[in-house]
């Protein structure tokens, strides 16, 4: 007996829960001639109440010690890996060859490992102790930039994806990821994992949509400490860094390109979203012979 | 003239009006009058601050916010007033001095209403003659509970002698008296007794102001109207943090009691954090951009 296929609606990912986008709005992206899917095509609302989900996730999130956002990040790895087929099957769908999608999910759930490792680690690489010229103890230390807007690469959808979260959440911030808009399969197969691992709601959120739609939103809006576009469209780059200047959003800027390189497992990528708060504390004496502590 | 009995105010229909308010909340307002109504909001806020924690200078704090709630943006209101506890009235009137805003005082061994009606009757007296000129008192909930109607009466209608030309505010404590016909029936007694306004909670309680119970009270203003020809207020207090809330409560008032209500005179809303949620949401209005609690000033 024939049956009608089912094509699955993915939804969007915020606070921790899957709403339909309010606008009521889809698309349906194809590869090789077939409808991958019905995809929300987020609103600038959406991306509103993504961000004060987000905002109300991080002063928790940044306050969990290291080493169990460490944990966290560990528990997200081991249930992609129960997952695996799913996110393989899907990267086929998308485009991908058999070969490349298992390279693809297994360097995937390897990067969240290499991050997990570094929540409790990176704080003491870029920490310091400052030599100054008066009779205090001055040291500086990485602090969470806040709420980040990622704009994911277009063209890697898990693999790329993973790799701008991971980093992120490492250091403590909570984030706003527009997925690939053409490959949106696994950021929203990736919420479904993100939702039965032990991340807080409102930590990671997943929109899917038109990136042109979105991108002047992200960019302008007053309660996003940092915004990171992986690309290299000149145009958006350019509006981005406008619409930025407002409320002096930090601006990254990260080529979509060849994410299976190791250049994207690297401590930098979480200490770009850190800032860097220093302390005077004042000590009675200074120097080697007679120091104060 | 033979006592009221209060058993038999009318009852609520519990259904009809939660259908009601559902309705009301998946409206959509859309920009002029949002904007307006935003304005409007943000007049009608008592700025509230009643914490054991409190000291003169946070209370001269809030008061400075009531009359200067976001100075780079010129235009805007002041609040309707605020809202402190007794001993704190002679500052805040001191403070808000030509500005319009005016000062509520709790009263009446608030947040509890546990006590005798001499200290109750004090507590209003020391509100009164530092200057306040509104006083929010909390009727006792246990003897309403016991049956003793005409006991809440006649407090109410004794705390109202004592405010003399002072408006007065009763709180009903509805997260305490459990259904919607007690409600109803508080709020009839209320206003017999001589009450200004309604007002549906301390904010101590859970569930404080929610928009069914305030439904329930609009309706009991409405009928009262209908009845005597006197226009009471309505205060919806504690829980209402943001904007979007706050325009359903403006849309329910303007639907059930008519757009003579909406005015600060008429209507209020007790409130410490709508204020800036309010400001936020003008802003974003004018500029397009959605905001940030980082560019306004703290409660």
């Amino acid at each position: 007996m024939s049956r009608i296929e089912i094509v699955k609606t993915y939804k969007i990912y915020i606070g921790g829960k899957f709403p339909r986008t309010e606008s009521g709005r889809y698309y349906q992206p194809e590869a090789n001639g077939k409808v991958l899917g019905n995809i929300c095509l987020s609103s600038r609302k959406d991306f509103r109440n993504a961000v004060v989900a987000a905002r109300s996730a991080q002063g928790g999130w940044s306050a969990k010690s290291a080493y169990n956002r460490s944990q966290i990040l560990y528990r997200i790895a081991e249930i992609l890996e129960g997952r695996k087929n799913q996110f393989i099957e899907e990267l086929i769908q998308q485009g991908s060859k058999k070969a490349q999608a298992e390279k693809e999910v297994d360097l995937s759930i390897d990067r969240l490992i290499y991050f997990a490792g570094w929540c409790d680690k990176y704080t003491q690489i870029f920490s310091s102790v400052n030599p100054v010229a008066s009779s205090h103890f001055n040291f500086s230390v990485p602090e969470p930039t806040g709420l980040v807007a990622i704009l994911a690469p277009e063209e890697s959808g898990l693999l790329g994806l993973i790799s701008q979260i991971a980093p992120t959440i490492a250091g403590g911030n909570t984030c706003i990821v527009l997925a690939s808009e053409n490959k949106p399969l696994c950021s929203v197969t990736l919420a479904e994992v993100l939702s039965t691992s032990d991340v807080p709601g409102g930590v990671i959120n997943i929109l899917t949509g038109n990136r042109k739609e979105l991108i002047p939103h992200f960019a302008a809006h007053m309660d996003v400490n940092a915004l990171v576009y992986s690309g290299d469209n000149a145009a958006e780059i350019k509006s981005i860094h406008e619409a930025a200047v407002d409320n002096l959003k930090r601006v990254i800027i990260r080529d979509g390109g060849n994410y299976v390189s190791d250049k994207h497992e690297n401590p930098y990528l979480i200490s770009s979203l850190q800032e860097t708060k220093t302390t005077w504390h004042p000590i009675e004496k200074i120097g080697a012979a007679g120091s104060g502590y | 003239m033979a006592e009221k009995d209060y058993r038999l105010s009318p009852r609520v229909d519990q259904v009809g009006i939660q259908d009601r308010v559902d309705r009301i909340t998946k409206r959509s307002v859309k920009n002029a009058a949002k904007r307006k109504g935003l304005y409007m909001a943000l007049n009608m806020i008592d700025l509230t601050t009643l914490e054991g924690a409190d000291t003169d200078s946070k209370v001269k704090q809030m008061c400075y916010k009531a009359q200067h709630l976001h100075d780079s943006f010129p235009g805007l209101p002041t609040t309707a007033a605020v809202c402190v506890y007794p001993n704190f009235v002679k500052t805040a009137v001191q403070e808000v001095k030509g500005s319009g805003v005016k000062v509520a005082s709790v009263a009446t061994a608030f947040p509890s209403g546990q006590s005798s009606l001499e200290i109750k009757l004090l507590d209003t007296k020391i509100a009164v003659d530092n200057g306040a000129h509104e006083v929010d008192m909390v009727i006792s909930r246990g003897k309403f509970h016991s049956g003793e109607y005409n006991f809440v009466h006649d407090e109410i209608a004794a705390i109202k002698e004592a405010c003399g030309k002072v408006r007065l505010k009763v709180i009903l404590e509805t997260g305490e008296l459990g259904t919607f016909d007690k409600v109803r029936r508080a709020s009839d007694i209320a206003m017999d007794a001589g009450a200004d306004f309604i007002k549906t909670s301390t904010g101590k309680i859970s569930p404080a102001a929610t928009l069914p119970v305030t439904l329930v009270m609009l309706e009991a203003i409405k009928d009262y109207y209908y009845k005597t020809g006197k226009m009471i207020g309505m205060k919806p207090a504690g829980g209402i943090s943001n904007s979007k809330l706050a325009l359903h409560y403006l849309l329910m008032v303007k639907e059930t009691l008519g757009g003579k209500w909406l005015s600060n005179e008429w209507f209020r809303f007790g409130a410490s954090s709508l204020a800036n949620d309010v400001l936020m949401q003008i802003m974003k209005q004018e500029s397009g951009n959605y905001q940030s609690k980082d560019y306004f000033s703290k409660d």
